[in-house]
């Protein structure tokens, strides 16, 4: 049977303490962080951010099939599957597919995945499964939801790890909801929650798993069990007879949040970040039902194995509650006094999209010279269309000069703009996001990320953005990035121009 | 011989108060820039042949007939033109060129905005916006790159290059406003009168860091207005008439945004339209030579930069420079003696006429406290658009 190719993941760079928010309602503090999405990012951007860390260097021409799982897709009408497949540069003949509506949306797309390659219908899949899922202000929800993605390639060769068979059941039960013309996850009494929804599913489901795998419990080597709260986690394994330690471990929820349909790719591929071959792994997922895989991990995992999920989570900085009601429009705030958002043309964004979405711009092919945005005629050698398109996604640049502004509108300001320089050749001027501007120097490496633009008559554009190389500190998260400028005259902090001292 | 020297002179010039002028409306502050331009030529509206008016965003999206219908232009050729924060000195040289074309004797050159209707400080974004987005190179690019974003980035690099901390950095461009702030108060029609210091610079509020509140330029309404004659002709109207030297316009492919060579400490565009004034006015030392100019201080790095790039100073000697004062209303080259963009503001498609207005009453003798002894020649520059793709007009005038 197929298995699992490739992995990757992205959590958030922003991160908020729930003692924060605690601490403004008044309520009883909660231990962690939640990871927090920009205000410049949706499930879209996250499900992009993903599968480049999943996708090797060109492996996105070769992706047949492409699902997108989220509760929380940007459209109700309008695929996210086909954004995020112009922003990766995916072959159009490749099959799209969103998947909605539950937290199992991320394992049910990879059973459909699987499908696809049992019946040779396709040879590879990539599943995204993002979520940035809303608790209303002053709930447990707020507390416990984090946002994140994380992408995996299924392929029938090559796998680091074979998925040997999947079992899958429904269940219907009002636990956790949320309609569709509603901001905030909704949820019964808890104990009914982990009573008559989890624990009762999750075991029924795992035990006849195990019945028809043939598999004896010491068989497993490295549970993965996704629980809507962790704290459901424990009586789970005992009724199976597994170790706690072991099976009720959920390394993300601490520092990231529950992270909807996401949250058990992240598990599985934190434990593939720790797998050994023949490590065998059940992964099981609740949702409206439960998914339950089993995997038996390859010697290829010694090729391919990373520490994503710990870099990720150790890669970040803290912002504020008031920072983050403002992303989420949960706060009305006044107006600025400055121009109105600039109109939006969807025929001039179709005709851009390579150029946009992808990131692309030319190269002469007389002189070798790269642009961006593309340059019908050369600026070195004035060739006029002699160019191939150049993507510039992958690729790394230092920072050439910068400026942090307060002038113009951002919920995080300052806007930290810069010209930047790419190794390989080539200039763009882009903004500089999940940034702390007080680090930010000329000659500073920078890696390009995917983020949302305005957003007019309904129209999201998305574009790209630089940003800081991404390294996971020795210290997890201990940094804020409201901050003031450090060093310089004046202070820049969260309400604009203030005043300034030496 | 090819160029525009002393075929073309000045015969006339008006010029509004700069300011909030909450009272008037584009029409008003073109009517009264043109009325005073026509009582000191000593003509009326029949006997202007051609206009040349430049605006940015006012009165779109038809100016031209606006424009006849508040000046009851009697069906007279009428042009709107844009070239960005040149648009007003690239109404002049259209109209000169008109004149020295021979296609007429008398042209009329305008420029006006109104900018404080719109709400707020800063550059509108307009109603030219779907074009502009549609027409852009990458209808994607963020446009939240603000006017004082870009200049700011000129000055990171320009820090850097030179090995200022940006606290030297920043004293050293303080002192450019300053002394533009001296001169402003003795301005008349400026709209910021009042001395600031170097200390109130350093301390203002940070826009785009590092540029802070008095590193920028103000935001203003106003209008200029120019007629041009044959130079032969110039004499009959006046005794004192300005002649055209050179009227030059460099616009730039943007290497700053697209090619890693472009450094941002220096605008290419600058340099090349000094230089192409420079030889049509047969000038050989710009410094020597040219008495005093009136140059696009939006923000106080671009006039430094300016500086260099229209050799006034060498490479990276802004600093010492403004030190010694060589710029200051006394010094060896005076720049900005009105008190530049910082204290007229900026409405666009007035500004570049503002300065030939200046450079004008200069050359006649007639600019009160602000004076230069014995000008012969004055330089005008208009910096349209930002140090990494602009549009640049170099205007020389002179007896």
């Amino acid at each position: 049977m197929a298995g699992i190719r490739d992995y990757g993941v992205y959590i958030p760079y922003n991160r908020l303490e729930r003692s924060r928010i605690a601490q403004t309602w008044g309520g009883y503090p909660k231990k962690g962080e939640k990871a927090v999405a920009n205000f410049d990012e949706d499930t879209v951007t996250m499900a992009v951010e993903a599968a480049r860390a999943c996708l090797s260097p060109g492996g996105n021409k070769t992706v047949d099939r492409f699902y997108f799982a989220s509760t929380t897709a940007p459209y109700a009408e309008k695929q996210a599957a086909s954004l995020a497949a112009a922003a990766l540069d995916l072959s159009p003949a490749a099959f799209t597919m969103d998947v909605a509506g539950s937290l199992r949306a991320g394992t049910s797309a990879i059973c459909a995945g699987l499908d696809a390659l049992q019946a040779n219908a396709a040879s590879n899949a990539l599943v995204t499964a993002s979520d940035m899922r809303l608790g209303a202000p002053n709930g447990v929800k707020e507390l416990d939801l984090g946002d994140g993605a994380a992408a995996l390639v299924l392929a029938r060769d090559d796998v680091i790890a074979k998925i040997d068979g999947y079992y899958s059941v429904n269940h219907e039960i009002f636990d956790q909801y949320r309609p569709a013309d509603h901001p905030y996850v909704l949820s019964w009494e808890d104990r009914f929650v982990r009573e008559k929804g989890f624990s009762q599913v999750m075991v029924k489901a795992v035990t006849t798993a195990m019945e028809r795998f043939k598999l004896s419990w010491s068989d497993i080597t490295l549970p993965v069990l996704t629980a809507p709260n962790p704290g459901y986690l424990k009586g789970v394994a005992k009724k199976l007879g597994w170790d706690p330690k072991l099976a009720a471990m959920d390394a993300v929820y601490p520092r990231a949040g529950n992270t909807g349909c996401a949250h058990s790719f992240l598990l599985l591929c934190h434990a593939l970040d720790r797998a050994k071959p023949g490590d065998r792994i059940l992964w099981a997922n609740y949702g409206d039902g439960c998914d339950v895989m089993l995997l038996t991990v390859t010697d290829r995992i010694l090729e391919r194995q990373q520490v994503a999920v710990e870099a990720q989570l150790g890669s970040g900085a803290l912002t504020t509650y008031p920072k983050y009601l403002r992303w989420r429009n949960l706060v009305e705030t006044e107006p600025p006094m400055r121009p109105g958002q600039e109109p939006v043309s969807a025929p001039a964004l179709y005709r851009d999209r390579r150029c946009g979405m992808a990131l692309q711009g030319s190269k002469c092919r007389e002189c070798g010279t790269v642009h961006y945005p593309v340059q019908r005629i050369c600026m070195n050698c004035r060739a006029k269309d002699r160019f191939d398109y150049y993507a510039f996604a992958g690729r790394r640049g230092r920072v050439v000069t910068f400026s942090h502004d307060l002038l113009g509108v951002t919920p995080d300001p300052p806007t930290t703009v810069a010209a930047v320089d790419f190794e390989e050749g080539g200039r763009i001027m882009v903004d500089i996001t999940d940034r702390n501007p007080n680090e930010i120097a000329i000659n500073m490496e920078v890696e390009m990320t995917f983020r949302k633009f305005r957003r007019t008559n309904g129209i999201q554009v998305y574009w790209w953005k630089s940003r800081p190389v991404r390294q996971a500190q020795s210290h997890p998260v201990s940094q804020e990035l409201s901050r003031p400028l450090r060093g310089t005259v004046a202070q820049i902090d969260d309400h604009g121009p203030g005043e300034g001292k030496e | 011989m090819k160029g525009i020297k002393d075929k073309v002179a000045i015969i006339g010039m008006g010029c509004t108060k700069f300011g909030e002028n909450w009272d008037m409306s584009f029409d008003d502050l073109i009517i009264d820039a043109v009325y005073e331009a026509y009582e000191d030529a000593g003509i009326g509206p029949d006997d202007i042949d051609a206009v040349w008016m430049g605006s940015y965003w006012s009165n779109l999206p038809a100016p031209s007939q606006p424009l006849a219908t508040t000046l009851k232009l009697d069906y007279k050729p009428v042009t709107r033109l844009e070239n960005m924060c040149a648009t007003a000195s690239d109404a002049l040289r259209n109209a000169v060129y008109g004149v020295a074309s021979g296609a007429c004797d008398i042209a009329l050159a305008v420029g006006g905005e109104k900018l404080k209707d719109s709400g707020y400080s800063g550059l509108p974004t307009d109603d030219l916006a779907m074009g502009l987005v549609s027409t852009a190179p990458n209808t994607f690019r963020s446009r939240n790159f603000t006017a004082p974003s870009h200049f700011a980035m000129m000055a990171t690099r320009y820090f850097e290059r030179y090995g200022l901390s940006p606290e030297e950095g920043r004293e050293m461009l303080a002192k450019i406003m300053v002394k533009n702030h001296r001169n402003g108060m003795l301005s008349p029609k400026a709209h910021f009168r009042m001395p600031i210091s170097v200390e109130l610079v350093l301390k203002a509020p940070m826009i785009a860091w590092p540029l802070g509140l008095f590193d920028c330029c103000g935001v203003s309404d106003g209008a200029a207005a120019a007629i041009v004659v044959r130079a032969d002709m110039a004499k009959s109207f006046r005794p004192d008439p300005v002649r055209i030297k050179a009227c030059q316009i460099a616009v730039g492919p943007s290497e700053g945004y697209l090619n890693p060579n472009h450094d941002w400490t220096m605008v290419k565009e600058t340099w090349v339209a000094g230089q192409k004034a420079y030889e049509e006015a047969g000038i050989k030392d710009p410094r020597a030579e040219i008495s005093m100019a009136e140059v696009h201080d939006c923000f106080s790095i671009t006039e430094g930069v300016i500086y260099e790039d229209l050799v006034f100073s060498p490479r990276g000697g802004m600093r010492e420079d403004i030190e010694a004062g060589t710029f200051e209303l006394g010094g060896e080259l005076p720049v900005n003696m009105d008190g530049g963009l910082k204290c007229f503001g900026h409405p666009i498609g007035a500004t570049g006429l503002r300065m030939t207005y200046e450079l004008y009453k200069q050359l006649q003798e007639k600019a009160g406290d602000r004076q230069v002894k014995n000008p012969e020649i004055g330089l005008s520059h208009n910096l349209g658009g930002t140090p990494g793709g602009c549009t640049i007009s170099v205007n020389i005038i002179g007896h």
